[in-house]
């Protein structure tokens, strides 16, 4: 991790009518940091995430991403950052082989660099056996891992992973996580949300958003030591338990 | 007698390409609060649908309150109650006309089983006249709940109720089966969180159709092993990696803020890891035996099947 920053956003605001999903929030992400985006159902951070990823526009506020502007650079962003959730990943009817080829197609990457990657990844995820194989044959954990590998094919600075392990095994979660490690130490930035709060743990920093507003941002041991907690999920227990909406 | 009985069941799909179930035992006691725990594709769901009468087995038999499955499906759909994991009420009714609308197919009415569901009915008794499909998770998953409850079933399926849902949500709900469990009715529930089996009387530990263990989680816990150990340092990722070289090390995991660390045999006591890590440059070491938890457990006996 570094003190490069590469996501920045001042008073960053986004109200549906009289709503207002995430309000005046600012925080400072770096460069090779695994920054851990948590929050109660409805507390606002799926707006925030998508406001981040030039998929909407905010009401108020400002905000860069890799050094582009989140109202007008959108493209450019879209460009630069990786995307995966557990709902939005691969094509199921594509082989393993084909996913990759088209990922990387959609990401501009060049024929060459496209089959160096391709070769890549199958040998180090350890999926040669299977590059033939759709995508819906794989166990999950496999997919998950393939998605993640896909979501970073193009080396974007910034990757953001929405629940990236929900219903994984926890060998293959723990599997996952340090695929994330290996990511952030080679320099890319991960934004991660969860609902394991162990996972919680494994982040550099953690923000906790309740009703909107980040009521909490720390370190995981600073957090537990300011709010007296054992561990993240008395924590986030503490901060959450008064959100007054959700979803 | 039993409210669930299992009996070697199995079922494949794709042309018996996926064995979803893989010759499954199990029972569930009357009043009992019974977890089925495992991850995506452990074959929870596939059997919620048989002992729900939606899916024929293909072989094995199973009752649920003394009916077959297969024989007297009529039967048992009037007497269990079923949550399916994804959220099937009707969005275009209001919250009170999906639950009139349940209370009068299962020919009742929601005074006559109110006392049932008041606890939860109430907390979403102010949003009544709004559609399903506009309400928040929280109170989706409570009205889905009130819904599967109304008929006043002997049995009661909860496929995944807490999956996705935010830690404080998962709490209270699981505060909700307490309370139901009080009133005598049977509850078997699936959850991917492991740290949700404690809650349970007895779970069954799944994984590619078949059951790992099942027993009481206290039973389960007792039954591991290794020795386990949780060990930090000022590097944590490197302590991953390096722990795994250790050659008394059975396997290492990120547990949180520590490392869950099974040594091969008590041979290998605190001094010996102590030095080994002292060794590969470590600092701030803390080194303390620890009691498995559940996603030990679990862990440990993927690894062993």
């Amino acid at each position: 991790m570094t003190s490069e920053i590469v996501i920045k956003t001042d008073k960053l605001t986004k109200r549906f009518g009289d709503f207002v999903a995430t309000n005046a929030v600012s925080f400072e992400v770096y460069k090779g940091e695994i920054f851990g985006f948590l929050g109660a159902n409805g507390a606002g951070k799926t707006t925030a995430m998508r406001m981040l990823c030039g998929l909407s526009i905010p009401s108020s506020g400002q905000a860069k991403v890799a050094g582009f502007d989140v109202y007008t650079q959108t493209e450019e962003i879209k460009r630069n950052i990786g995307y995966m959730s557990q709902k939005f990943s691969l094509y199921d009817d594509l082989t393993v082989r084909e996913n990759i080829r088209f990922y990387g197609g959609v990401y501009g990457l060049e024929r060459n660099q496209l089959k160096e990657k391709i070769n890549y990844l199958l040998h180090h995820l350890n999926l040669e056996a299977v590059a033939k194989t759709k995508v819906k044959d794989l166990p999950l954990g496999w997919k998950q891992k393939l998605a993640f590998s896909i979501a970073i094919i193009h080396e974007p600075k910034i990757v953001f992973l929405d629940e990236p392990t929900g219903g994984v095994d926890p060998v293959t979660r723990r599997q996952f996580w340090e695929m994330i490690y290996d990511a952030a130490e080679r320099g890319t930035t991960v934004f991660v949300t969860t609902h394991y709060m162990d996972e919680a743990e494994y982040c550099h920093r953690v923000s906790i958003m309740v009703d909107g507003v980040i009521k909490a941002l720390d370190t995981p041991a600073g957090l537990k030591k300011k709010y007296a907690a054992q561990s993240m999920d008395e924590v986030f227990l503490k901060l959450a338990r008064d959100a007054k909406r959700s979803e | 007698m039993k409210s669930i009985v299992v009996q070697n069941m199995s079922k494949s799909f794709d042309k018996g390409n996926v064995k979803a179930l893989d010759n499954v035992s199990f029972e569930v006691e009357q009043g009992e609060l019974f977890g089925l725990i495992g991850p995506d594709g452990a074959g929870k769901t596939t059997l919620f649908r048989i002992l729900t009468t939606l899916l024929i087995p293909e072989s094995g038999k199973a009752t649920v309150d003394g009916l077959d499955v297969v024989k007297d499906f009529k039967e048992i759909r009037k007497r269990v109650g079923y949550m399916p994991g994804r959220f099937s009420l009707y969005q275009d009714l209001t919250v009170e006309e999906n639950l009139s609308f349940f209370a009068t197919i299962f020919n009742t009415t929601i005074e006559e089983n109110y006392e049932l569901i008041k606890d939860i009915y109430i907390q979403i008794e102010p949003f009544k006249t709004r559609r399903a499909g506009k309400l928040s998770g929280g109170m989706k998953q409570k009205l889905a709940l009130s819904c599967a409850l109304i008929h006043k079933p002997s049995v009661l399926f909860l496929d995944e109720p807490t999956t996705g849902v935010d830690a404080v949500s998962r709490k209270e709900f699981w505060e909700m089966l307490k309370n139901l469990k009080k009133k005598g009715i049977s509850i078997i529930v699936s959850t991917p969180y492991m740290d949700e089996a404690s809650i349970c009387d007895r779970v069954a530990l799944m994984q590619n159709g078949q059951i790992l263990d099942m027993d009481t989680p206290l039973s389960i816990i007792r039954k591991f092993e290794r020795p386990l150990w949780s060990v930090r340092s000022q590097s944590m990722y490197k302590l991953l990696t390096d722990l795994r070289n250790f050659e008394g090390a059975e396997t290492c995991f990120a547990f949180g803020d520590a490392h869950h660390l099974t040594t091969k045999n008590n041979s290998f006591d605190a001094p010996s890891i102590l030095t080994f890590l002292q060794k590969m440059g470590h600092s701030k070491i803390e080194l303390e035996r620890v009691e498995p938890t559940i996603e030990d457990c679990f862990m440990a006996l993927m690894k062993n099947s």
